[in-house]
This record gives C-alpha cells, structure tokens and sequence, in this order.
C-alpha cells in the first residue's frame, strides 16, 4: 500500500469539528470516492472528531490518501485522553458516558471498510477508519 | 455571534440550515426555535435541511429534540429535502429519527403541516358539537 499524502488537522476544540468535515469532504471529493461513500466518510469523521475532544481532551486527525492497488482514504485520530477502558462496550450502540445517543463509535464503524482502535486507560486513543474508492 | 435565522409564515415557522453547523450554532437553534414556538403560538415548524451534506448524530438529536419540544408546544415539525446520501449514512450510523415527521421537498412539507393543523382543528370543532 502506497501512502500518496499525509497532513495533519488539528481536533482541540469544538469549531475544529467542521473543519475537519470541510477538510475530509475535499479530500475525498479529490480522490474521486463516489457521493454516498464520501458522506459517509464525512459522518465517520464528524463523529470521531466529536469524540476525540469530548472524551479524550482534544488530539489530531492525519489524513492519509492511499493508492496502490487500491486508492482509498484513511483517517486517524489521536488523542492523549483517559483512554477507553473497554472498548467492545464503547463500541455498542447506545453505549455512552457522556450525554449524546452512544451511536459515536459503532456507527463510524459501520460507515467505513476498515475501522481499528486502540486505546490504553491513562495513555489516550487512535482509532483509524478507511474507506476505499 | 452567528445564527440561524427563524422565518414567520402565517401559523408557521420556516428555518433554512444552509451553513454546516457547529455543536453550539445547533444548540442555539433548538432553543430559539422552542422560544419562537412559545412566542408566537406556531402550529407548525417547517426545516428545510436540503443544503446539509450530512446529518451526524449531534445533528439527528438535534432535530429529534425540535421536533419532541414543539409537540409539547402544541406544533408539528417536519423536516424536508433530505440528500438521498444523507439518508442512507444517517440509516447506516443507526439513526432513523423516531417522531421525526419527513417530506422530500418544501412543498409536500407544508402539505403536512396544513393537514394536520387542519385535522386537529377538525377534532377541537367536533368535540365542540
């Protein structure tokens, strides 16, 4: 697999959230992905971001475009939070310890082709989602 | 500070998101259009999201929300113009916007909310007779 790109987007606060829509939306829309798979991308990542200040006190997104045999997106946040002591219970719908719908992290996962976390309690969380074209 | 601005139409309210909103922008929303319902006595709330590129959870709450709060104020709300990839995402992510009444544009929305204004107007009369 070939990295072709790499940038990185700054998820703090709550602002950086539609940035990170408008940044992922051209990207995607730059590689070609088809409208329903970008909008998917853009939730995942809308809801990833959300997490990532809510729950792990702010981090990054890098934005990798892949291509080689396939061309594709791949997003990773990353934070230094709490981290995420049992990530199969944060992974089921409804699950939450904040006060939203707990669809956060199932949900992206469902939106995507390749969704893989991790997380250490005390160290933080990555969490990267791909989506190929 | 930015705002999403709530248009008066007869016993109607009529809101057009046409920015990608922020968490705060859209909490802002919910309560505006809570007071505007209370303040103006609207029948009916009418939001044309046709400009939104996606609806994440944050978003569907929010919409869930306006829609619950204005019932107990005695409105209907619907939601139209719904992006078909919006549709199938938000499917997807798990939403499907329980008591959320949808219409696919503007027009077939103020169909349903002249309907069911109507319709409750009906009712009150014959309860009356």
């Amino acid at each position: 697999m070939v990295v072709v790109s790499t940038e990185n987007v700054p998820v703090k606060t709550e602002p950086d959230v539609v940035s990170v829509r408008r940044r992922v939306r051209e990207v995607a829309a730059q590689l070609g992905l088809g409208l329903v798979d970008q909008t998917k991308i853009i939730t995942a990542a809308s809801e990833l971001a959300r997490n990532t200040i809510i729950y792990g006190g702010g981090g990054s997104m890098q934005i990798e475009t892949l291509n080689g045999p396939r061309v594709g997106l791949r997003l990773t946040f990353e934070d230094q939070g709490p981290g995420i002591p049992d990530v199969e219970l944060a992974l089921r719908d409804g699950f939450t310890t904040g006060s939203g719908l707990g669809l956060g992290l199932g949900g992206s996962k469902r939106l995507v082709n390749e969704f893989a976390i991790v997380s250490r309690p005390g160290e933080g969380t990555r969490i990267t989602i791909t989506r190929w074209k | 500070m930015e705002k999403i601005p709530i248009l008066k139409m007869g016993e109607f309210l009529l809101v057009t998101i046409q920015v990608d909103m922020h968490d705060r922008l859209a909490m802002a929303l919910q309560d505006d259009l809570t007071r505007a319902i209370s303040e103006t006595g609207a029948r009916g709330v009418l939001i044309d999201i046709s400009s939104l590129e996606i609806v994440d959870s944050f978003i569907g709450r929010m919409l869930s929300n306006i829609a619950a709060m204005s019932r107990v104020l005695d409105a209907e709300t619907v939601v139209v113009g719904m992006q078909p990839a919006v549709a199938i995402t938000l499917v997807e992510l798990g939403l499907s916007l329980p008591g959320v009444r949808t219409a696919l544009n503007v027009d077939a929305g103020m169909d349903v909310l002249r309907r069911s204004v109507g319709a409750s107007e009906e009712m009150y009369g014959s309860r009356l007779h």
